[in-house]
């Protein structure tokens, strides 16, 4: 197997006193398509922010191509972020330009390619995940399914060596879903990129995932293949893929406590 | 990475050889390769992608460039010797549908 391309050590952070993610290892291997995976809340998201360094960490490393970009200056950390792609939960387009001119900003801004080829690649990618010919619409102007849509294109203008998708079909009608799906395991063999996916829906773990990553209150509970999730015996693990909700542990007496204080 | 390009241009046909990875940062070496037999008006480029390990989208938006220009003095642009993961990246760009491709050189010689 090929050296990590993401090393995770010890990754600690809280939001005030509510421990987040406690201590994170975890690596990730070039050309594979890494599913995190947890219910809401499980730190999964924020594991990811931490990832492309959106966030800072209480304490550990996040080291990308070598270069831990907890640590790392500025210009290196840029460098290292250029190549790679993201795609955020709520597409993050910018709304004051029109879907067009989103996708084609990275290209304008980080690439010396002329004008004339940055539009032909802006349609391209707009083409891929179905959207040809609404380069000229606002973002406003369209679904929620076609902001995601136009997000992923925005995020593989680059064609990045490594994308992240924050819950890549949420929000999608089956079909879209599944096309999005179909398209990250097309980018992954064409354009060989290594993939990591947050999600919840099992549907689309067990389209894409190489590896899957589940996470539980701020730990990982599981890593492995597809098939060692399905035969896994870890309760947690059984509840998640079972669907079964947590069982009720209202304690009457602390309830009524909580309402009268 | 820079590109090794040359290129030969034989009567009415050119062959344009890329060698290298076509990325981000490398394809403007191409297209100047290219610009260069367009305003020629060479009838026919053969694109020779045989030594080409890698290729991204913006490689494969350079080619197309090229196509247009050449198709607007009635000139040919053609592609040949693709390397299964770059055949890919024609197939996910839907490019395949759009070029001609050969197996090799001759064949785009001879066929196209």
């Amino acid at each position: 197997m090929n050296a990590p391309i993401i090393k995770i050590r010890d990754l600690h952070t809280s939001y005030g006193k509510r421990k987040i993610l406690k201590g994170i290892n975890l690596d990730i291997y070039p050309y594979e398509t890494l599913v995190i995976l947890g219910r809401s809340g499980c730190g999964k998201s924020t594991l990811l922010r931490h990832i492309v360094g959106l966030n800072v960490p209480d304490a550990g490393q996040v080291i990308i191509k070598d270069v831990d970009i907890t640590q790392a200056s500025e210009a290196k950390r840029d460098e290292i972020l250029k190549r790679m792609g993201m795609l955020f939960q709520n597409g993050a387009l910018f709304n004051s330009m029109t879907i067009g001119e989103n996708v084609a900003l990275p290209l304008m801004e980080h690439t010396p390619q002329d004008k004339s080829i940055i539009k032909i690649m802006m349609r391209m990618k707009l083409s891929l995940v179905g959207l040809s010919g609404f380069e000229d619409f606002a973002p406003s102007q369209l679904s929620g399914g076609m902001k995601k849509r136009a997000a992923l294109a925005r995020a593989i203008a680059m064609d990045p060596d490594i994308l992240f998708c924050d819950e890549p079909s949420a929000g999608l009608d089956p079909i879209v879903a599944a096309g999005i799906d179909q398209l990250i395991l097309k980018l992954k063999t064409a354009l060989r990129m290594t993939i990591v996916a947050v999600t919840h829906e099992m549907a689309s773990v067990y389209m894409i995932a190489d590896r899957v990553c589940l996470m539980h209150d701020g730990e990982i509970k599981f890593l492995g293949s597809q098939e060692e999730l399905k035969k896994s015996a870890d309760p947690y693990v059984m509840q998640f893929l079972e669907r079964r909700p947590d069982a009720d542990r209202l304690d009457p007496e602390n309830y009524y406590e909580e309402l009268v204080a | 990475m820079s590109l090794k390009i040359s290129n030969s241009v034989k009567g009415k046909t050119a062959v344009l050889k890329i060698d290298g990875e076509v990325d981000m940062f490398s394809s403007p070496q191409a297209r100047n390769a290219i610009m260069e037999l367009v305003k020629q008006r060479v009838p026919k480029v053969i694109v020779d992608l045989s030594e080409v390990s890698y290729m991204d989208s913006s490689g494969v938006a350079t080619l197309i460039e090229g196509l247009q220009l050449c198709h607007k003095y009635n000139g040919k642009l053609v592609v040949a010797g693709l390397r299964a993961n770059v055949r890919e990246v024609f197939e996910l760009t839907r490019l395949d549908k759009i070029f001609q491709i050969f197996q090799d050189v001759e064949a785009a010689k001879t066929n196209g």
